[in-house]
Order: C-alpha cells, then structure tokens, then sequence
C-alpha cells in the first residue's frame, strides 16, 4: 500500500482535492506553501498564524495511507509546498461543516467555549478531527492520565496548536466529550478506501521547479543535476526557511513517498527504519519496540509535525539541535546512504561533521536508519526546554545502558544541543561501564558529563544552565531507574 | 439598586451562551481582515524595508533598484506623505523616519503586485545608515538619565518616619520583563479609495476612531473622509490599541497613491520585531513592616522601559504607580515613577496596562519578605487587606473591601487549602528531588481608564418595521466576547428574543468619536450606550402600547418579544406588530445611545482623585511541582474565585478569566523577550521573534485541574446590568503560580529560606532558585535597612529580624517542610 507510485499527472495538469472538488495546482511555485495555495482559493478557514509550524492555526486534514485503507491526518498547511500535493486529498475546516450543519468537533468546540477569537480555532478543530477519525482511538484504561480523555482522545493531537485567548480548558472538554464517527459520516467511511498515491510531479514556474520522482534511482539521478538542488520530505524545515527566510531553490526534489525509503523491518541484525516514513509512522509502526524512541516521540515536536517530518530530514538537516539525533547515538545507529555507486552505511557518531555539516555526499540522500538489536534495557531521553510540548530542546540527553546484576556492563550517551553537532559522550560512557549503577557512579559520570561538549548562551538556555543540565541528567536518570523516588 | 444595574424580568443577560460567532469560527466563515484580501480585486501587497541597527541615521536612501524588480509598482517613502509624517498620538513616532530608532524599525515600505515582488523589492532597496550609540537596557537608560515625558509622584503620609520607627525594614529591587501579545492573527490593514475620494480601511484595531485620526492626518484629510471597519480581530490583547494606526496609514497612503487596494498584513517575525509588547519594569524598593507583620510604608521608584516613544507609556505608568497597593491596606506611600527611553519597540498596552506591573511590586515584596519575617505568605497577604472606611495611596476609598476576603475565604474551603498543604508538607518531606509548593494570591483592579475624558461610549440602534433589531456600537470584538454581551444587553434592554437582534461590524461612520475597547471597560461603556439607545426606543413604544392597551406608559411591559399592559384585559400584542404600528404613527425607530461613567475625576498633576468606578476582585491558588534536577514544573491544580459583578454572560466570563489566567502563567514563567544587548552587529535584535524561540502556553502548560468560581453576592451598583468588568483583571491572578513556584524553590532548603525569583521563572530561573536554596545562601536579595544610617534611636537592633527565623517560628507554618 504505502508509496503507491502513479507515474502521471492528468492532462489537466496538477490537481489537488479539497473538500471533495477538484482544484488546479496550474504553475504554482514550488515556493508557495499549501497554506497560501489554500487561501489564494478563498478557503481563508486555514490561517498563517506563525509561517514555522508552531502554532497550528493552519491545520487541515489529508488522506494518508493506513493499512489497506486510509486515515485522516493532520497536519501544517503553512510549511509544505502546494505542488506537493498535487493528487492528494485535503480537507479544511469549511470541508467539515457550515453554519447550521456542524460538523461534531465543530459543534462541541462552539458549545464549549473553546472559541474567543477564532483565528486559532479552524486549525484546532482540524487537529481534533483528526484524532475524531483515528481508528485505534477506543475509551481509555483504568489507570487515569490527564493527556488522554475518557473517549481516548490522545491530547498529543493538539499539542502543535496555540490558543492565545481561552486558556485550553474548555478545547480540552470539547476534545473529551468527543464520542465517536457514526457509519453514515462520509469521511468516517472514506477511511475504507485506499489513499490517493504519490503522484509524478513535475511543475515549474520557470525559476523554480519541483519534482516528485517515482522511483529511487531516478531521485538519485536528479541529485546529479548541475543547479542547486534541495531534497525535502515533510518540508518541515525547508518550509520555514522558504516562509521566513526567503529561501528559494531551482529545484526541489520530493522523496517524501519514495517506496524504497518506506519501509520498516527487522532483521536478526537491526531494526531498520525507512528515512521517508514520518515520525507518526514509525511510532505507530515500532508500536513501543524501541523503549528509547517511545520516550523522543511525545517530546519531538508536535503531533502536526510528527506526521509530515521524517528522520531523513531531521537528520538531513545536520541541525544540532534536533531531537532524533542524541537519541539514534545512544542507540548506536547507522544510516544507510544512498548515491550513485549505491550504498553506504555509516554509524551516526560519524555522520555529523560540522555546524550543519554531515559527511553525506550532496549527490546522495539518506535512505534508511538501522538500529542494532538487541536493545539496551536501560534508557531515558532527557529534553531540557521551557515547553513540554512542542518547544526546541536547550539540551537532550540520551542514555541507553546494559545493566547486569546492578553493574553498568555498557553505556551509551547521546547529546544534542551542547556543540556545534550532535555528540556522543564517550568519556561519560567510560565513566559508567564496569561500575556499579550506583549514586556515586553516577555522580562521577555526572562530573565527567559536565565537562563534555562547548555550550553556549543564547535565548534558550544560558552554557551553565546547560552544562548543569547533563549534570543533573545522569543523577536524575540514576535516581528514576533506582526509584528510590515514590510517590507518597 | 440603580437603574442602570437593575434587570427587568427574565433578563436575557446572564445566560450562558457561546461567543455570538462561535459557529463562523469553528466552520471557518468568519471573516478577519486578511481574509478579505482574495476577495478584493487588484489589490497590491506592502512590505518594509527594516532597519538593521538599533540606532542609526539614515543617510541615503534609493529606491531604484527595487523599482527594478519585476512586479514592484512603488516604493513608500516620506516624501509621498500629504499630510503629516506621524503614526502616534504624542507626535513623537515618524512613519517614515530619518532616525531608525530600534532594529527592525521600518524605514520605507515597498508595494508589489504579489506578495513575492514586495519582499523582493524591499531586499533591493538599498538604505545607508550612519550607526549611533543606543540604549537597550532599563539599567543603561537610568545611568545615561535616557527619560521621557512625565515621571509622576504619589505620596500620602509621612514615608520616611514611618520607615523609620518600623519594626521590620528591607530594601530591594526587581525586574519585570515585558510580554509580548502574540495575538494569533498578526496586525492586518486593507485600505481603498472610493470614486467619491473617500478612504475606506479595514484594520484589525481596537481603536477605529483613532485609526481613523492617525490615518486623516497622514493623508491631509479630515476624519469624514476616512472610514474604519473593524469585522472582527483574531485577539489584541492591548496590542492593537495604538500600534494599527500607522500600519492602516500606509496602507491607506498606498491606496491613494496607486488608485488600488492596498494590504498590508505582518507576518510574524515582522509583527514581533517592529510592534510594541507589554512594558518590562525595574523597581526599587524599601518596605517597611509593623512587629505583627502589618505593612506601614512602601517606598519604590518604578521605572518603566518604554522603547523609542511615548506611545501609551505615561497612561500605562499612572496605572502601575495606581496599583503598587494592589490589595493591601499601607498607611505610607511614596511612589516616584519615571518612563526610560530605550532603542527597541514601543511598548504599549498589554492587558492589565501596567496595573500588573504595579502589582507584581507588593507581590514580590511580600513573597520574598515573608519567610523574613517569619511568616506563612498567604496569611501576611490575607492580614494586610484594606478594611473598612480605608483608602488607595491615591485618595479612593475602597468601598468594596469585604469582597476579598470573602473570596479568599471561599477559596481556603473549596480548594480545600489546609489539608492539601499537610498532603504537601508529606509529599516534600519524602522527596528528595522534588517539591510541590502552593500560593495564594490576591486581585484588586481598577476598571475605568485613569484619563476621564475616554469613559464615555456611544451605540446606534436600528429598528426596522419588522421587529428585527440591527445594533451598533463603538466597540471592537478580538475574543472577548463583547459582542456576545452587547447582544444580550440589547435583547434584555428591548425585551425580545436574541434571535430577533444582529449586530454590525464596528465602522466610524456608524459611531463617531469612540474610545478604544481597552481597559476592560468595553462591556461597560458600549453596554451603557446600547441599553441607553434601546430604552429611548422603547420608551417611545410604549407609548405607542399605552394608546393601544388604554394604560400609562409605564404600566407597559415588554417581555419575550410580546408587549403586554398591566392591569388591561387586552391581548399581549407581539413586538413585531408593534413596531409596524409605531412607523405608521410616525415615531422613530431608531436612537443614538450614549453613556459617560458617572462620579470620576483625576488629578494626573499630583496622582489623586477617584479615578476608577470600582474594582474588580478575584482570588486563585496555585500548586506546582518542582523538579530539582532540571527547575522544570508543573502546575498541578489552580482554583479561582473570581468577582465579575453579576455575570452578562457567564461563559464568556469563565473563557476571560481562565484565558487570562493562563494568558498570565505564561508571562509569569515562560514568555521572554531576550534582545541582543551585546555589541556585536546584532545589538538590538529581539532574538526571540518567532513561536519557535517565544514560547506562550501551550496544552502542556494548562492546570491540570483548574477551577473557576464566580463570587456570589456581587452586584455591581455602578455598571450595566449589575455587571463588572472582566477583561484584565484575571491575567494578575496567574501571579500565585510564580509564589508557589518561589515557595516550592524554598522547600529545597531550610525553613525561612527566601527567594528571589526572576520573572519569567523560567526551568532555568528556577533551577538557580533551588541550587541557591539547597546551597544555603538564598536570601531573596532583601537587604534590611540600614538602621544607623537612618538615625531612628528607639528601633530594635538589626538581630531582632534574623534573614532566617528561628525554627520554632515555623511550627505554625504549615506550608513548609
């Protein structure tokens, strides 16, 4: 099912559905975002509340592949270029319902009081429609959890959408007294269906061109071209770029539903993980087998972003800052580099060479992540920042240790934030193994932590706070995974 | 009971309903400014050219190249301006400046054909600047003596004496930092020009008339040549109160220019780097306390840091110098104010308008002084609240003293505070690397605006043959569902369903000379107005039913949209008949409203007078969670009772005060404003311009158990319908999140710790706060008084109030571990 490849775009030339019509992408720039594509058609229910994906208010739903059927998907308008969803289906918040035939997220959200402004409030009933329609979404467990309400709505749905004016409570309420889809709810029943697939695109407005290859091989001979080219998947951080900073490139290559770099499996060795998959698929797909990842999922961003970014651009990107990588080297992983003599693989600690700098080739794309197994047993991921939700980590740490009879037979740690890449503690590793897992091994460790990496002041966090924080990080993850700590 | 408070029989305010376009919202049909943009045809897109210092001279400018680039029609610089070249009200703010006077300040603005082509023109327009030495700090404003316009003085009593025969003296300071609003929807204006010359601007504005003045005297005009609508704003928060006027004039100056519409719409690093945020504020300090811990003197120096003008500052100022008291009875005051000039934005209203500047000074006090004292914070709070017969430091008797209390009291039950800080004291005395800590803390607000002459509103009511009521009124809606109320004061006032009632956009053709919706008096002002225009109607039909029924005039009735007599056998006749009947009799059916709040008056020259129409009160209790190995926390619960008079509209009451609430925790803990005060190329630069670097509230920041009670009992004599207002007062309430985050800090270390906290008590803040307090060495950065100095003969010796009481001092306390 997945990356389905139609090899053509009709003779009318792009199309994207929304709301059930038709509507030509004609010579849409690759730089406009879907959002403004969506607007420029007087859909005007998605709005622009910050051009980077942080606040949600120009949330819509698309169809995406989920089994043999489909699901409904949420995700931010504002970052990915129009023309990238030339064949797909969208749905915005005037596709839900109108005045007089509300929608049932619609209608609890104006009940409630989850509306003041409203400018937020087309994005946050698109988020919420999406969790409406999730198919695994059931009534929740004996064991209360104030992210999760009675109706099993996942709170993470709306974690990527701000409301400046209500407070949250009353959304919280409309999201939890949700009940569920009935049969004759048409986009209950589209579910059924399969997704549209990824379609060939081709479009340029003369200067800039975007292109959807179908295949593996041909995205990486349009890597060879002689202009400046730029992959992107989700477009989750090309799009703020290209929204803030002007960004412009001649040539986007999409290799965002490439089949090759979709597919997770595991063999005897590894786990590995399509670079194309998005973070919401890998979740949803790993179902808690890597105790390590299952910790990052709810920290990385945003349930909005999570369904378009993949670990390809996380990586990709060479930021130091993000949140995948601290966590991929404590878990010792490699990348799978594809190129035009094929394939490379090379561990993660290797890969990040400089400020936004790696050692892939700019001919190649990374194709897969691989996980060795067996897994530590012992791990944390460790965000310091000033959100729980959606915020952009000062400092990440990841731990993943082999403990045997209450001794340290290995240690790895992952750091983000702390240099100008990615970093693996190696001196704090050396620090625990052999020893006893103990406060004061872990005091030593904290010591030695504190000293690694060049952390620098700036509007997150200050370089002491920071260098504090891996300090605390190892005595905080000894005292959780001792649980000396219960709760009264 | 007034006649301006009383409600007639079945009042349709004081129902609960949803915001009146909760279902356009939630469908997204509702209309914002920019949204308009698709549906206007031609229309060309405006852009600026920024400054990339944060004090220059602009030296040449050439505009040519951007001429250049395809699809730019026109660069806007000053010498297109026909009238004159100011976007404020203090003459003070140049629209297109030869100063640049904070980064990002827009030099000249450039109109494309697309979005796209503006942009790209304004990268090539190609400005030289002569770079001058800039302020950037409150410190480096007061050491370079960087001031301007007023510095206002309030003093009652003798301070000095009293500060010297105190029991307990300390001195400090604190630094607030300012806020940005990060209303959802940025600023947005669409301007056009009619056949007839006529210059119609849509803008998102809290202040259409003032819009509409700025916007006149730019374009040479008169202010009937200019219109202003508003449909509705996606939120202001204040900051849309003076900083739409300049951006509707370029728009409006574009349009006359080019003969086509012209949009002008902020993203957001634009509408963070270039508009005005909340005021940040220094304070110096000297308090002085009674041996039983009763406040006695207060002596502070508040220094606002304003930015590059005066914009709305020495309003703002007055009010924080007005609510230094906040709700604490203290003999003698004297509070010096001044406003720094700083080289960044300028600053501006932010909802509570310096009031919770001003508060936040008495709150810190006491939060850091208490332990000092050797006292539990919420009982020294609850000790110092005004009494009966008691006034303001500015003159005010505070006629409503007894609802604090009474809040307060309300709250220690339903919260059930005493047995949740035994379950605290447990929780902390049996984790080591975690402590919960939970505050109260008091609201006291005034509701007016400082200056008297805006405490006036206006309304124009339609009533047609049909029945159906179509409503205007001077003030703007951006969430606060003041359409919503307007709605149910007319159908209450009118005695008909709300069905039968619309309500128009804001326009400053239909009311003229408004006031802005700001200062939380928007209920009170326009709702005055609309029951005014409302009661002239119907006191003219009844007239028209007394003929009809064979009664007086005053025996008529109008109740659920049928008109009945007291005391006559006849019929009750529906509304709508008898509107058909009045335009056959000839009487109209229309009225202007008006409404000026009565009793106030203010001598701004020496900070004395009756300057508000009452208070608004509330309480909230906070309980958090701190984690000693990071400073990273969690507000567990939140309870609140709250004083909005007799509700208008009870939910949109409950959205303002837990909006505000949360709107508040987020300034308190997690919003900074960090500029780049070094002295590299970037000095000047907000440095958190963007969501992803200014963080507001997100679902993880929301109480996990929040609730809200409204005050019983709370008739307010003085406003519509029994009401209050409640627009600002709520954001002050989220002050106890940041004490219980300074009392859970506390726990970390011993008994009688205090501490300083920094505003926003960010993880990091909180994270030094809790080193400090393990480390031993918190002192709460409060120096006592230096009694040798001050010559006072007959004081106790600086031991007798010891920085930590003894231990046998806190078995009473039960908050601590």
């Amino acid at each position: 099912m997945m990356g389905d490849v139609s090899t053509s775009t009709s003779a009318r030339g792009p199309q994207v559905t929304v709301n059930g019509t038709s509507r030509s992408l004609g010579q849409t720039p690759s730089y406009l975002s879907l959002l403004d594509f969506l607007r420029g058609q007087g859909l005007t229910g998605a709005k622009e509340g910050c051009a980077e994906g942080e606040c949600g208010a120009c949330s819509v739903l698309v169809a995406r592949p989920d089994g043999d059927g489909s699901a409904w998907v949420a995700l931010n308008a504002c970052l990915p270029p129009a023309v990238a969803y030339a064949g797909q289906e969208i749905v915005t918040a005037e596709g839900l319902g109108a005045p007089g035939d509300l929608h049932p997220v619609q209608e609890e959200m104006a009940q409630r009081g989850g509306s003041q402004c409203g400018y937020c409030t087309p994005g946050f009933v698109c988020s919420m429609a999406a969790e409406y329609y999730r198919a695994d979404r059931a009534p929740g467990t004996a064991t209360p959890d104030p992210e999760r309400g009675p109706n099993g709505f996942d709170l993470q749905a709306l974690s990527g959408n701000l409301c400046r004016c209500t407070g949250y409570r009353p959304i919280r309420d409309a999201a939890y007294a949700l009940g569920s889809p009935g049969e004759d709810d048409p986009l209950a029943q589209r579910r059924t269906a399969p997704a549209p697939g990824a379609e060939a695109t081709r479009v340029s407005d003369g200067a800039h061109e975007f292109v959807r290859p179908t295949t593996l091989s041909e995205a990486v001979a349009l890597l060879a071209d002689d202009r400046e080219t730029r992959l992107v998947a989700g477009a989750t951080d090309w799009g703020v770029a290209a929204n803030l900073l002007m960004a412009r490139s001649p040539v986007l290559i999409a290799v965002d539903r490439l089949p090759e770099l979709r597919e997770l499996h595991e063999t005897g060795e590894h786990i590995e993980i399509g670079a194309a998959l998005t973070l919401s698929e890998i979740e949803q797909q790993l179902a808690g087998r890597i105790t390590l990842l299952d910790q990052l999922f709810g920290q990385f961003a945003s349930r909005l972003i999570r369904n378009a970014a993949t670990l390809g651009g996380n990586l990709g990107t060479g930021s130091p800052i993000g949140d995948a990588a601290p966590a991929l080297l404590a878990l010792d992983a490699r990348l799978v580099l594809t190129g035009p003599g094929g394939d490379r693989v090379v561990p993660i600690a290797d890969y990040f060479t400089g400020y936004r700098q790696t050692i892939r080739h700019p001919d190649e794309l990374i194709r897969s992540v691989r996980i060795p197994v067996p897994l530590a047993a012992t791990t944390a991921f460790h965000k310091i920042a000033k959100r729980r939700f959606d915020d952009i980590s000062g400092v990440a740490v990841a731990f993943a240790l082999d403990l045997q009879d209450g001794v340290v037979r290995r240690a790895r740690i992952g750091l983000g934030g702390v240099a100008a890449t990615p970093l693996r503690a190696y001196d704090a590793e050396a620090a625990l193994q052999g020893r006893p897992w103990t406060l004061d091994t872990a005091q030593e460790a904290a010591r030695v932590l504190g000293a690694t990496g060049t952390p620098l002041d700036d509007h997150r966090a200050s370089a002491r706070y920071r260098t504090a924080m891996l300090r605390t990080a190892v005595l905080k993850f000894q005292a959780q995974t001792t649980s000396e700590e219960v709760d009264a | 009971m007034s006649s301006l408070s009383e409600r007639p029989r079945n009042p349709d305010v004081g129902q609960a309903i949803p915001h009146e376009s909760a279902d356009l919202h939630v469908t997204g049909r509702a209309l914002y400014t920019d949204d308009l943009t698709g549906r206007t045809k031609d229309v060309l897109h405006a852009w600026p050219v920024q400054s990339p210092h944060a004090h220059a001279r602009i030296t040449r400018i050439d505009t040519t190249p951007a001429t250049r680039v395809d699809g730019v029609v026109r660069v806007l610089t000053a010498d297109d301006v026909p009238g004159v070249n100011d976007a404020g009200v203090k003459h003070d703010e140049p629209l297109f400046p030869s100063e640049a006077m904070f980064h990002g300040h827009a030099v000249v603005w450039v109109l494309g054909e697309t979005l796209e082509a503006a942009r790209l023109g304004a990268a090539a327009v190609e400005v030289d600047y002569e770079v001058l030495p800039s302020i950037l700090t409150t410190a480096e404003a007061i050491a370079a003596e960087s001031f301007q316009g007023g510095q206002p003085r309030m003093e009652r009593g003798d301070v000095d004496a009293a500060l010297a025969s105190a029991a307990h003296v300390f001195h400090g300071e604190f630094e607030c930092k300012g806020q940005e609003h990060f209303y959802l929807e940025t600023h947005a204006a669409l301007a056009q020009v009619d056949e007839n010359g006529q210059v119609f601007v849509q803008s998102s504005t809290q202040h259409p008339s003032e819009t509409q003045e700025i916007v006149a005297h730019v374009l040479g005009l008169r202010s009937h040549e200019v219109t202003v609508q508003c449909l509705r704003m996606g939120g202001g928060f204040g900051g849309k109160e003076m900083q739409p006027h300049g951006l509707a004039a370029v728009a409006a100056l574009g349009a006359v220019i080019t003969g086509r519409p012209v949009r002008l719409r902020l993203n957001r690093t634009l509408d963070m780097s270039m508009t005005g945020k909340r005021h940040g504020f220094h304070t110096q300090w000297r308090v002085g306390f009674d041996a039983d811990g009763g406040l006695v003197a207060l002596d502070a120096t508040l220094t606002s840091d304003a930015g590059w003008s005066l914009d709305l500052s020495e309003p703002v100022l007055a009010r924080a110098v007005c609510h230094v008291d906040n709700a604490y009875w203290i003999p003698h005051v004297r509070v010096n104010g001044r406003i720094a000039k700083t080289h960044k934005t300028s600053q501006t209203a932010f909802r509570g308008f310096g009031g919770p500047q001003g508060m936040l000074v008495i709150e810190d006090i006491l939060g850091r002084c208490a332990p000092l004292l050797g006292r539990d914070p919420a009982d020294l709070r609850r000790q110092n609240f005004y009494g009966p017969g008691q006034s303001t430091p500015y003159g005010q008797e505070v006629t409503q003293w007894d609802r604090l209390p009474r809040a307060w009291d309300q709250l220690l039950r339903t919260a059930d505070i005493a047995n949740r800080r035994q379950e605290i004291d447990r929780f902390n005395a049996t984790h080591p690397d975690t402590r919960r800590g939970l505050a109260l803390t008091p609201v006291k607000f005034g509701i007016s605006f400082n200056l008297t002459a805006f405490n006036q509103g206006g309304a124009l009511v339609l009533v047609y043959k049909d029945g159906s009521v179509l409503i205007n009124h001077g003030g703007t809606e951006m969430g606060q569902g003041l359409h919503t109320k307007m709605l149910q004061v007319a159908a209450t006032a009118l005695g008909i369903p709300r069905a039968s009632v619309r309500l128009a956009p804001t326009r400053t053709d239909k009311v003229p000379n408004t006031s802005a919706t700001a200062a939380s008096s928007g209920a009170d002002l326009n709702g005055g107005a609309v029951k005014d225009a409302c009661e002239q109607i119907k006191g003219r039909l009844a007239q028209v039913a007394a003929q009809h029924f064979g009664v007086h005039a005053a025996d008529v009735r109008f109740d659920g949209g049928t008109v009945s007599a007291i005391g006559s056998k006849a019929d009750p006749i529906p509304w709508a008949q008898l509107t058909e009947r009045a335009y056959f009799q000839r009487v109209q059916l229309s009225a202007t409203g008006y409404y000026r709040t009565e009793g106030l008056h203010w001598d701004s020259t020496v900070m004395r007078g009756t300057p508000f129409k009452y208070f608004a009160h509330g309480v909230a209790a906070a309980e958090v969670e701190v984690d000693g190995f990071t400073g990273a926390y969690r507000t567990r619960r939140v309870d609140i009772v709250h004083d909005v008079g007799d509700s208008l509209s009870p939910l949109v009451d409950l959205g303002q005060i837990e909006g505000g609430f949360v709107q508040g925790a987020g300034w308190m803990t997690l919003e900074e404003l960090v500029w780049d005060e070094s002295d590299g190329p970037n000095r000047g630069k907000l440095t958190t311009q963007a969501a992803s670097t200014y963080k507001l509230p997100s679902f993880s920041e929301m109480p996990e158990v929040f609730n809200v009670a409204l005050l019983p009992h709370a008739h307010e004599e003085g406003a519509v319908y029994g009401s209050k207002a409640v627009g600002e007062p709520p954001l002050m309430l989220a002050f106890c999140v940041r004490e219980a985050l300074r009392q859970a800090a506390a726990a970390f270390g011993a008994p009688g710790t205090s501490i300083d906290l920094p505003l926003p008590a960010t993880p990091e803040a909180v994270f030094w706060a809790v080193e400090d307090a393990r480390a031993g060495h918190a002192d709460g950065a409060v120096e006592r008084g230096d009694r040798a100095e001050r010559h006072v003969p007959d004081q106790p010796g600086p031991d007798a109030h010891a920085p930590h009481p003894r231990s046998e001092e806190l078995a009473s306390e039960p908050a601590k571990g």
